[in-house]
């Protein structure tokens, strides 16, 4: 890549896995799980969060030499905030069923704590470009989370990806239900988001023992 | 009185923060490894949550709904505000909690101490935010009901982290996959706890045709399995 040093493919790359914000950092879980029921919500959601953070961190990190350290947490909830404002705007007027369906989560993008934590512990020490490179890289991570969670979940709990029918017609009983498979509406549960992450987790940590908690 | 007592179980044991909606999971993760400071984030929780959601209601009531500008006058009734819910909402917050942190440590010192340091944390705390935008899209209808969503689904996440707590300071003795210990266990456990929880979901309901749908993520799941039942009906009727 011509275009980024490794430091700053690093910075991609790091969050994507190693140190994942959901299963590593353990952030951003709030607004995260509810929605993962469909692959579509979590993609939106995935991408509102990408635009919110890469955007937010390129904001605080000019405005870092600027802001009093006393009053900071409020002036990066304005700027949290605005972005949001945006997202809900646009979702509101090109998709208002999406935006019905991920009802109050838009606006919990604010107190994730993706956001938060990226603006602490990066964009207030560290130049603009290299703060975009880091949220588009953490906001890429909580994104992958999300698809692969809601992925498990639309594909087991109702048969079908982005709403389209992959495991043929439980009625009609094409496809793999004509061998008597089911679909397990248990997965639509919003409790089941936990244990898929808690697998996630598991999986991840097993073949990387370094991230082991004792 | 009896929407009241509604309100009140239902915020606490249906539609709870942690359990059906996952709200301030971060600091529910983070701060639940001994019991005694769970206790003081739940307190705190609570007490946040019983002053911003009645201020954000009244905020809602009368500036940012569809036409809550009349009582400027007729020429203002047309306003709707909305878009500026979330930025009045979370400053509201920011506010609050900072004036909170004020005026306990000069009244109470005691409960100072037993706070004090959680009370910044709330205010990026989703549970908090998350009560207020619940109660603006669930139109709740009178400040004594605001006030009762905001004390009630404080207690429903203080139980959360109460009990994840204590199960935490136990499953140190258990033996536990290497690779799930910590943070995995955690996220199973609270997912089980979950299933639980859903039990409580026919406590209101049970019986009674013409019961609201409860939580979002769970009306998803009953317009599922009506779609599948109407589904069902339409087959049925075709063999017929």
């Amino acid at each position: 890549m011509g275009l980024l040093s490794k430091k700053d493919t690093k910075l991609i790359t790091d969050p994507l896995a190693d140190n994942n914000p959901i299963t590593i950092q353990v952030l951003g879980i709030c607004s995260a799980l509810a929605i993962t029921a469909e692959l579509k919500a979590s993609l939106v959601m995935g991408i509102a969060v990408l635009f919110v953070l890469g955007v937010g961190n390129v904001v605080i990190s000019l405005l870092r030499n600027l802001i009093p350290s006393k009053i900071r947490i409020i002036v990066q909830l304005i700027v949290v905030a605005s972005l949001v404002i945006i997202v809900d705007q646009v979702l509101k007027a090109f998709a208002f069923e999406l935006s019905k369906t991920l009802s109050v989560f838009i606006g919990l993008i604010i107190t994730n704590c993706i956001i938060m934590g990226r603006f602490e512990a990066f964009a207030l020490g560290n130049g603009p470009w290299k703060s975009f490179l880091d949220g588009i890289g953490n906001a890429l991570g909580y994104a992958v989370i999300l698809i692969i969670v809601g992925f498990f979940r639309e594909l087991l709990g109702s048969g079908t990806l982005f709403g389209i029918p992959v495991l043929g017609d439980p009625i009609e009983k094409t496809g793999v239900y004509s061998i008597g498979y089911e679909n397990n509406g248990f997965m639509l549960m919003p409790p089941m988001a936990l244990i898929i992450v808690g697998l996630i987790i598991w999986v991840q940590r097993s073949r990387n023992k370094d991230l082991i908690e004792d | 009185m009896i929407e009241h007592l509604e309100l009140f179980f239902k915020s606490i044991f249906i539609d709870n923060m942690v359990f059906a909606v996952f709200l301030g999971m971060c600091s529910y993760l983070a701060v639940s490894k001994k019991v005694a400071t769970a206790v003081g984030l739940g307190a705190a929780v609570i007490f946040v949550l019983a002053i911003t959601v009645p201020l954000n209601w009244l905020l809602d009531q009368y500036l940012l709904q569809p036409g809550a500008l009349k009582w400027l006058g007729a020429e203002y009734a047309d306003y709707d505000l909305g878009f500026l819910s979330f930025i009045m909402f979370i400053a509201t917050i920011a506010t609050m909690v900072q004036l909170v942190e004020i005026v306990v440590e000069k009244f109470s010192p005691s409960l100072y101490n037993s706070l004090g340091i959680f009370l910044p944390l709330i205010a990026v705390n989703c549970a908090i935010l998350g009560g207020s935008l619940f109660m603006q899209s669930r139109e709740i209808e009178s400040f004594g009901l605001a006030l009762n969503y905001g004390i009630s689904s404080g207690i429903g996440w203080f139980l959360a982290i109460l009990a994840i707590a204590a199960i935490r300071e136990k499953i140190r003795y258990s033996a536990v996959p290497a690779p799930l210990r910590g943070l995995g266990i955690t996220f199973i456990i609270t997912g089980l706890m979950g299933i639980g929880f859903l039990s409580f979901g026919g406590m209101l309901t049970g019986g009674d045709e013409e019961a609201e749908p409860t939580t979002e993520p769970t009306a998803k799941v009953e317009k599922f399995e009506v779609k599948e039942e109407n589904k069902l009906a339409e087959n049925t009727k075709s063999i017929d």
